[in-house]
C-alpha cells in the first residue's frame, strides 16, 4: 500500500488571503535529493535544504523586474538559470549574492520557460512555440526565433524529459477550446503534434504530468469532471512531414475520480509510478465535499491507497521530487514524503498492464504511416478537385450541370473527407444563387445540407438564401442540422414565416407539390390541415411554419427569448399536434421530422411552466388553456381507466406464462 | 427425363416439412438425484482427478481430456469413504468403517480391504517417496502401512494421541508428519514415531468458546510451514520448526472443511461451508522485496453448499461438495484469457447414461444406484399446434419399480428394444428378468452364465435375441436368449495386453456388427456371426463419449470427449466422405466450445442423413444433406429461420438443427413411432432436494 507520511512545513505562503494563486512560480530539483530551488511569482528564488526545511541563499532582482520563467538548476555546469522581464535570460551560481551582477543576456522574443533536467542541456522555449537549446541561444542572442503556433494559439503548460537517446520538449496548447499536444524532438529536431480528444464541451484539462517508460511517453492529464487519462506516444514514433496534420491522441481513462457536486477548481494529479497517482484539490470519497485532499489512487485496481487533509485553501500545485510531494495550501508549503511500494499482487492476479511488445510497437508505426499516406492521398484529390475547373463549372454552368456535378462529386469521392470540399461547394453555390435571380438548385443544396458536413458558419449565406427563395424545406433542415445557428437567425427565419403564413394562409397553391418531398411530419401535417379544415378545426400555424418549429422549437426552448407571439402560437401548434396524437393514437408516425407523443408533452410542459403568468394573463390565450386543461382532464381520467385494464391483462398474461410443465406432456415442435 | 424445376422445388419444400416437425414426449419424472462429494484428490503425474461421492461411488476424471469422467465404479453401499490418496496410479481409500480400499481401476471394483483396527479412519496420507500410507484414526493412533506391490501392510503406530486425527500431511522430506486434531495440531517424527510438537488451535470466539475446534485439514511445506483449517472459520499459517502461530486468517463464520496446495506451494485454496473457496498466494507484498507472505487474494463463489473436496491442479482450482456439482474454476494468471481453457466448468451429470429407452416398446428404464423403475409413455391422439402441447390421452405410468438385491450399487441396467428383457449388474451379481403382457409380470432368469460377472455395460441386440455385457480385461460376453434358457455363446476379445474397461456398446440393426469402445480410447467392431474382430477404428486421441450403428448404411459415428465427430464404414473398413469432409473442414468454433459431452447417438429411420445427437443442454439433428456450418456462420440459428420466410430457410440453414428447448437432458431418444423422447432433470429440481444451506445473514433478515 501506497502511504503519505507526515509531512512538514518549508515555507509560509505570502498573507494574501483571496489570491487565487499561492505566489509560487515553480518548484526544481536541486544538486540531489534534498535540495530544490524555489521561485516566486514576483521577484525571488531561494534555494531551501528541504531536510532542515531552511533557506541556503536566496537571490532576488531588482525593484521593478518580476521573474517570468521558474528558475532551473543545471547540474552540468551548477548554475542556475532564470527568465525575468519574459526576455532576460538571467544565469549565476550559488556564491553570487547579488543577481543583478550575474550574467544576463536579452534575446528577441518573449520566452515561456526555461527547462533543465538531469542529464539534458537546459532548453528555452519560446512563447510562440519555439525551442533552442540555451547554449545555442546564448551564442548569438538577438537571433530571430520563428513563431510555431498560430496567433490564437497559446501554451498552457510544458516540461522537458530525456531518454537514453534523446532530449524532448513537451508542451500543450489551446486554441479555442481545443488542446494539443506537441512534441519537439531535439537534435534533431523535430515537431510533432498531437490533437487531445475533446472532453464534455467546455472542458479543459487542469493539470498534465508526463512520465518516460519502456521507450514510451506517458501523458497523464486530469479533466475538472474527475477523469484522468493517460495518452501514450512512442518516442520512436515516425518523424511526420512539415506541415502535417495533427494526428489524433488516443487515450485511455485511467480513473474517474469522484468530484463531489459541481466540477473541480484547481486541482492537480501526477504520476507517481506505473500503478499510482497523486492527486490534489479532489474530495476524499468517504469525507464529504470538501476538496482539500492529498489522495493516492492506485490505477490497476481504482482504490484510494492514502489521503491526507490538506488545511487551507489549494492552488492546485503539486510537484514530486525523490518520493516527496510539493505542495501550497492555505498560508504553508508543505513537504510531504511518500511511499509508493510496487505491489506483486497486480502481476499475481494478472491485473498488471502490459507493456507494448515490439510487435505491437510495429503495428502501431504502421497504423500511423498509412494513416498519414491516406490523409496526403485525399489532400490531393480534393486539391485537384478544387482547383479551377470545378469551381468555374460551379460559378458558370447551367443548373442541371451543377446538379449532376454535384450529385458525381458526392458518389464519387471517399466520403471520410468531404467536409472542405462541401463547405466551399455549398458557399460557392449560396453566393451565385443570391446574386443571380435566376439560378438556384434546391436538390443539390437539400444534398449537401444532407451529408452533414455543413455547419451555419461554414456557409451562413444558406439560410439566408433558403428564405429569400422561401424554401421552407431547405430552411427546416438547416435548422436541424445545423449545431451553430444564432438565435437571432433563427428567431428572423420564423418572424419572416410568420409573416408569410399569415399572408398566405394556405391557398400556396405551387407548394402542394413540393409536400410530397417533403418529410414525414410536414406532409401528415399537410394532410390534416385539410381533413381539420372541414371539422372546423385547424391547423393554427401553417404548413411551412409547422414544418419550421419542430426543429426550431427545442433550441428556442432552451432558451427563454421567444417572443409573446411565438409562444401563443406555438403553444397553439403543439395542442393541435396532441390532439392529432390523441385521435389516432395507434398510428406510428414515425420519422425524423416530426415530433414524438413525448416530445410534445415535454414541451409543452416547458412551455407552460416557463410563461404560465404571462399566458394566463393574456386573454386571447386564456380560451386556449381552458380547452387544453379539458382536455388533458378528459386524457387522465381516460389513462387511469387503460392503467386499470392493462393490469388486469398483464395478470393473465403472467398466469399465461406460468404454464407449469409439469411432469410429463406431449408437445410438438419444429426444427428448421 | 428431366425433372421439372417448379416440382423438385416443391419436392424440396414439403421435405423440409415434413422433416422438421417432431412429436416430443416430454419427461420429467425421473427423479435423479446426485450424491454429494466427499473426497477428492488429484494427480499430477497422470492428470487425472478421483472423487468420492457420499453414496460410495468412486468416479475418475481424465483432465487431460476434457474433463471425461473416464470410470465409475462403485463400493459396497455402506462404505463412506472419507478420503482419498493415488500412490502412482495405484488408488486407495479409506472411511468411517475403518478399512483402507486399494481399487482395481481395470475392472471397476475394490480389489481389496485391510482393517486398521483403529476405529473409524478420518484421513489418509502418502508420502512424496509412495512408500508409506499414514491413516488417521479415531482412537488417536497414527499407523502407518507399507506400500508392496500387490498389498499393503501394517507397518506401526505414531505416539498414541488423545482425541481422534481428523487430518494429515507428509512433509515432503518423509520425515515429518503433521496431524490435525481436536484443539491442536501434532508434528510426528516419521522415524521414531515421537510427537515432537503441539500446536494449540484457538477455538472461535463467543459462544463456541466451549465447543472443541476440529483441525478439518492441514498442509505441510517444505519450507516447514504449516497451513490449517479448521472448525473456527480460521486459516492459519504455523511455522513448523519453532511450532510458533504466523498468522490467521479468519476467512468465515464457519468451518473452513479443505486445503489444497499448489504443487509449486506458491497458491493454496480454502473451501468453507459457506460454499466460498478462498485463494492465498506466496507473494512478497512488494515487487522488489524478497519476503514473501501468504496473501488472500481471491474469493470464489461457486458452490451454494459446503464445499467438502478441493484440488489445486496446475492451472485451475476444482472444488465439490454438498451441492454435488464439480467445479474446475481456471485461474485467470495461469491460462490465457478468454480460451477454451479459460472457462469454467460444471459438472452436474454423469458423462453416461443412466436412462435406457426401449424404442419399439415405448418403454424408459431409470437407473438409480438402489433401484430401477420401468415407465411406459403416454399416449395423444389428435394435432395440435406447432410449439404447443398436446392433450395427453394416457398418462405415463410406472410399471416396475425394482429394489436390487444386497448391499450394492446398480451398475449397469438395460432394457431390451422389444421391452421383454431387463438385466442389471451390481459389483457382485448379476440378474436378468423376464416381462410379460405389456410388463405386468415379471420373471427372474435364474442359471446365468458365470462369465457375465463383472458387467460395467449391457446391451441387447435389437432384435432382444443376445444380450452383450462388457466384463473384465476389455472382454465382451454374448449371451442368447430365448423363452427357455439363457446361453453362453462367446466371449469377444480385442487382443491381448488391452485392459481398459469397455464403457461403451453398440450392437447394429441387423445384428451383424457390435461395436466397443473403452477407456484407452480404442475403438473394436465385432462380427457377430463369426464372434471375431472385425476391424479396429483407428486410435484417436480422445475417449469417445457416445457410439452407434447406423441401421442401414453400416457406418459407425464415433463422438468423442472432444467434441469430434467421426463417421467410419464398416464395410470399407474407412472413414466416410462425409467424415472427411467434417475433419477437413473442421468443426464450428461454437460447437467445440460446448463444455458438456455428447452422451448419446441415435438415428432417424426416416431419413437416413439423420444423425440425432444430445448433450445436457441441447439436442442436435445432423443432417449431412445439407453443407456444414462455416466459421462466420451463426451455429445456434433455429430462432433465426424460425422467423424467416419459408423459401429464404433453405439458403440460410446448415446441417446442424440444435435444439435448446429442453435443457439439462439426461436421454434423448427416438422412437419407432417417429416421436422423440426428452428426459429432462432440471438443475433446479436438484437444488431445491438439497438440505438448506449454512444460515447466512443477509440485509434486513
Amino acid at each position: 500500500m501506497a502511504a503519505l507520511y507526515a509531512g512538514y512545513t518549508l515555507r509560509g505562503l505570502a498573507p494574501a488571503q483571496n489570491r487565487p494563486n499561492s505566489g509560487i512560480q515553480g518548484v526544481e530539483a536541486e544538486r540531489d535529493s534534498d535540495h530544490v530551488v524555489v521561485t516566486d511569482s514576483t521577484r525571488c528564488v531561494t534555494l531551501y535544504k528541504v531536510s532542515d526545511q531552511k533557506p541556503l541563499s536566496c537571490w532576488t532582482v531588482k525593484q521593478g523586474h518580476t521573474l517570468t520563467g521558474a528558475a532551473v538548476y543545471n547540474a552540468r555546469t551548477q548554475e542556475y538559470v532564470a527568465v525575468s522581464d519574459r526576455k532576460v535570460i538571467r544565469i549565476w551560481k550559488e556564491d553570487d549574492i547579488i543577481l543583478d551582477k550575474a550574467f544576463k543576456a536579452t534575446v528577441s522574443s518573449d520566452v515561456w520557460r526555461v527547462h533543465c533536467v538531469a542529464g539534458g542541456d537546459p532548453v528555452v522555449l519560446f512563447h510562440r512555440g519555439a525551442v533552442r537549446l540555451l547554449d545555442s541561444l546564448l551564442s548569438a542572442p538577438q537571433q530571430p526565433i520563428e513563431e510555431v503556433l498560430s496567433p490564437e494559439e497559446a501554451i498552457s503548460w510544458s516540461t522537458n524529459i530525456v531518454t537514453e537517446s534523446q532530449q524532448f520538449v513537451i508542451f500543450t496548447t489551446e486554441q479555442k477550446g481545443d488542446h494539443f499536444l506537441y512534441l519537439q524532438r531535439l537534435n534533431p529536431n523535430s515537431l510533432q503534434r498531437y490533437h487531445l480528444e475533446r472532453e464534455e464541451p467546455g472542458l479543459s484539462p487542469l493539470s498534465f504530468s508526463v512520465s518516460y517508460r519502456d521507450k514510451h511517453i506517458r501523458l497523464l492529464y486530469l479533466y475538472p469532471n474527475g477523469h484522468v487519462y493517460e495518452s501514450v506516444v512512442s518516442v520512436r514514433a515516425p518523424v511526420p512531414e512539415e506541415g502535417a496534420q495533427a494526428l489524433p491522441l488516443p487515450r485511455s481513462l485511467l480513473l474517474s475520480l469522484p468530484v463531489g457536486e459541481g466540477l473541480l477548481q484547481a486541482a492537480s494529479a501526477q504520476e507517481l509510478d506505473e500503478a499510482h497517482v497523486a492527486v490534489v484539490g479532489v474530495p476524499h470519497p468517504s469525507a464529504g465535499s470538501g476538496k482539500d485532499f492529498l489522495c493516492i489512487w492506485n490505477t490497476n485496481f481504482q482504490t484510494l491507497q492514502a489521503g491526507k487533509e490538506m488545511a487551507g485553501k489549494i492552488y492546485g500545485q503539486l510537484w514530486s521530487f525523490w518520493n516527496k510531494l510539493f505542495i501550497p495550501h492555505g498560508k504553508t508549503f508543505s513537504v510531504i514524503p511518500y511511499d509508493c511500494p510496487k505491489s506483486s499482487l497486480a502481476s499475481a492476479l494478472g491485473k498488471q498492464r502490459q507493456s507494448l511488445t515490439n510487435d505491437q510497437v510495429l503495428e502501431l508505426i504502421k497504423v500511423r504511416i498509412q494513416f498519414i499516406l491516406g490523409s496526403l492521398a485525399k489532400h490531393f484529390i480534393i486539391k485537384m478537385l478544387n482547383k479551377s475547373v470545378f469551381n468555374l463549372l460551379m460559378q458558370t454552368a447551367p443548373v442541371e450541370e451543377v446538379q449532376r456535378e454535384v450529385q458525381l462529386l458526392l458518389s464519387r469521392t471517399d466520403t471520410q473527407d468531404l467536409q472542405t470540399s462541401v463547405g466551399q461547394l455549398a458557399s460557392t453555390l449560396a453566393s451565385r444563387s443570391l446574386n443571380d435571380p435566376a439560378f438556384y438548385t434546391p436538390s443539390s443544396l437539400v444534398q449537401l445540407v444532407h451529408t452533414r458536413y455543413l455547419c451555419h458558419s461554414v456557409c451562413p449565406d444558406l439560410v439566408l438564401l433558403a428564405l429569400e427563395r422561401k424554401d421552407y424545406f431547405l430552411c427546416q433542415l438547416c435548422l436541424q442540422f445545423f449545431p451553430d445557428i444564432p438565435e437571432v437567425v433563427t428567431c428572423a427565419s420564423l418572424i419572416a414565416q410568420e409573416h408569410e403564413a399569415g399572408l398566405n394562409g394556405f391557398s400556396l397553391a405551387d407548394e402542394e407539390d413540393r409536400s410530397d418531398n417533403l418529410a414525414e411530419g410536414g406532409a401528415t401535417a399537410q394532410r390534416d390541415n385539410e381533413k381539420a379544415s372541414a371539422a372546423e378545426q385547424m391547423c393554427p400555424v401553417g404548413l411551412h411554419k409547422a414544418v419550421l418549429l419542430y426543429p426550431a422549437s427545442a433550441r428556442l426552448l432552451r432558451s427563454n427569448i421567444c417572443t409573446m407571439l411565438s409562444n401563443v402560437l406555438f403553444l397553439q401548434y403543439l395542442q393541435f399536434v396532441y390532439l392529432k396524437f390523441s385521435h389516432d393514437a395507434c398510428k406510428p408516425t414515425q420519422g425524423l421530422r416530426s415530433p414524438s407523443l413525448t416530445q410534445v408533452m415535454d414541451w409543452m410542459g416547458l412551455l407552460l411552466d416557463a410563461h404560465f403568468t404571462v399566458l394566463v394573463m393574456t386573454p386571447d390565450v386564456k380560451d386556449l388553456l381552458l380547452n387544453l386543461h379539458r382536455f388533458v382532464k378528459s386524457q387522465v381520467r381516460f389513462v387511469s381507466e387503460l392503467g386499470k385494464i392493462e393490469g388486469s391483462l398483464q395478470e393473465l398474461d403472467k398466469m399465461a406464462l406460468k404454464r407449469d410443465v409439469g411432469q410429463y406432456s406431449i408437445e410438438i415442435i419444429e426444427l428448421f | 427425363q428431366v425433372k421439372h424445376p417448379v416440382i423438385s422445388l416443391r419436392f424440396v419444400f414439403i421435405f423440409i416439412v415434413q422433416m422438421g416437425e417432431f412429436k416430443v414426449h416430454r419427461v420429467r419424472f425421473f427423479d435423479y438425484m446426485p450424491s454429494a462429494i466427499r473426497a477428492m484428490v488429484f494427480s499430477t503425474r497422470t492428470e487425472r482427478l478421483a472423487l468420492a461421492r457420499a453414496d460410495g461411488a468412486l468416479e475418475i476424471f481424465n483432465f487431460s481430456d476434457n474433463y471425461f469422467q473416464e470410470k465409475v465404479m462403485y463400493g459396497p453401499r455402506r462404505v463412506a469413504v472419507e478420503a482419498l490418496c493415488w500412490v502412482g496410479p495405484r488408488l486407495f481409500s479409506a472411511g468411517l468403517n475403518g478399512e483402507i480400499t486399494e481399487y482395481d481401476l481395470e475392472n471397476l471394483r475394490p480389489r481389496y480391504t485391510v482393517e486398521a483396527y483403529g476405529g473409524p479412519i478420518w484421513t489418509i496420507s502418502v508420502n512424496s517417496q509412495g512408500t508409506l500410507l499414514a491413516v488417521g484414526c479415531e482412537d488417536g493412533t497414527v499407523k502407518m502401512f507399507e506400500v508392496l506391490k500387490e498389498r499393503i501392510q501394517f507397518q506401526r503406530n505414531l505416539d498414541r494421541q488423545k482425541g481422534r486425527i481428523i487430518s494429515l500431511s507428509w512433509h515432503p522430506s518423509g520425515t515429518l508428519i503433521a496431524a490435525g486434531m481436536m484443539d491442536m495440531i501434532r508434528i510426528f517424527d516419521a522415524e521414531t514415531g515421537r510427537a515432537t510438537h503441539r500446536l494449540l488451535v484457538d477455538r472461535g470466539a463467543g459462544a463456541s468458546k466451549s465447543k472443541e475446534v476440529v483441525v478439518w485439514s492441514i498442509a505441510f511445506l517444505s519450507d516447514h510451514t504449516i497451513i490449517s483449517s479448521d472448525s473456527a472459520g480460521k486459516v492459519q499459517i504455523w511455522d513448523g520448526l519453532n511450532g510458533t502461530l504466523i498468522r490467521t486468517h479468519l476467512i468465515t463464520k464457519w468451518d473452513v472443511l479443505a486445503l489444497s496446495v499448489s504443487q509449486d506451494e506458491s497458491s493454496l485454496v480454502a473451501g468453507t461451508s459457506e460454499g466460498t473457496v478462498v485463494q492465498f498466494q506466496f507473494i512478497s507484498s512488494t515487487v522488489d522485496r524478497l519476503d514473501k507472505d501468504w496473501v488472500r487474494t481471491r474469493t470464489f463463489k461457486n458452490h451454494s453448499h459446503d464445499v467438502r473436496a478441493l484440488a489445486h491442479t496446475e492451472t485451475a482450482v476444482v472444488s465439490g461438495g454438498m451441492d454435488t456439482q464439480l467445479v474446475v474454476r481456471p485461474l485467470l494468471d495461469k491460462v490465457e484469457k478468454n480460451t477454451r481453457e479459460s472457462a469454467m466448468r460444471k459438472v452436474s451429470f454423469p458423462h453416461r447414461s443412466l436412462v435406457c429407452c426401449a424404442k419399439k416398446a415405448g418403454l424408459l428404464l431409470f437407473q438409480f444406484p438402489d433401484h430401477l423403475e420401468l415407465w411406459r409413455l403416454g399416449e395423444s391422439d389428435g394435432y395440435g399446434k406447432l410449439g404447443g402441447s398436446l392433450p395427453v390421452k394416457r398418462g405415463p405410468e410406472k410399471l416396475i419399480q425394482l429394489k436390487r438385491k444386497g448391499e450394492d450399487h446398480i451398475c449397469c441396467s438395460a432394457l431390451s428394444p422389444c421391452g421383454g428383457w431387463l438385466a442389471y449388474s451390481t459389483v457382485t451379481s448379476f440378474r436378468l428378468y423376464r416381462l410379460q403382457n405389456g410388463s405386468i409380470s415379471i420373471c427372474k432368469v435364474s442359471k446365468l452364465p458365470k462369465d457375465l460377472l463383472p458387467a460395467h455395460q449391457l446391451c441387447f441386440s435389437t432384435n432382444s435375441s443376445k444380450l452383450f455385457a462388457s466384463s473384465s480385461n476389455s472382454s465382451v460376453v454374448v449371451v442368447a436368449l430365448n423363452e427357455l434358457e439363457c446361453k453362453y455363446l462367446g466371449t469377444l476379445k480385442a487382443k491381448y495386453g488391452c485392459r481398459q474397461p469397455v464403457h461403451q456398446l453398440s450392437a447394429s440393426d441387423n445384428g451383424k456388427w457390435l461395436a466397443t469402445a473403452n477407456t484407452d480410447c480404442e475403438v473394436h467392431v465385432y462380427n457377430l456371426d463369426k464372434l471375431k474382430l472385425h476391424c479396429t477404428v483407428p486410435v484417436y486421441g480422445s475417449c469417445p463419449t457416445a457410439m452407434a450403428i447406423h441401421p442401414t448404411t453400416s457406418n459407425l459415428v464415433v463422438v468423442h470427449a472432444d467434441q469430434q465427430i467421426f463417421e467410419y464404414s464398416l464395410v470399407k473398413k474407412e472413414y466416410t466422405e462425409w467424415s472427411r469432409r467434417l475433419q477437413k473442414q473442421g468443426l464450428h468454433s461454437m460447437w467445440l466450445e460446448r463444455d458438456t459431452p455428447i452422451t448419446h447417438v441415435t438415428f432417424n429411420p426416416k431419413n437416413p442423413a439423420h444423425i440425432i445427437v444430445h448433450d445436457m443442454f441441447m439436442f442436435c439433428i445432423i443432417d449431412k444433406s445439407l453443407p456444414l456450418p462455416e466459421a462466420k456462420n451463426v451455429l445456434y440459428n433455429q430462432m433465426a429461420l424460425r422467423s424467416l420466410p419459408e423459401p429464404d430457410r433453405v439458403l440460410h440453414s446448415h446441417g446442424f438443427k440444435i435444439c435448446k428447448d429442453f435443457q439439462h437432458l439426461l436421454c434423448v431418444s427416438l422412437l419407432e413411432d417417429h416421436s422423440l423422447v426428452v428426459v429432462e432433470r432440471p438443475l433446479l429440481d436438484i437444488v431445491s432436494q438439497l438440505p438448506a444451506p449454512v444460515r447466512q445473514k443477509k440485509f434486513a433478515t
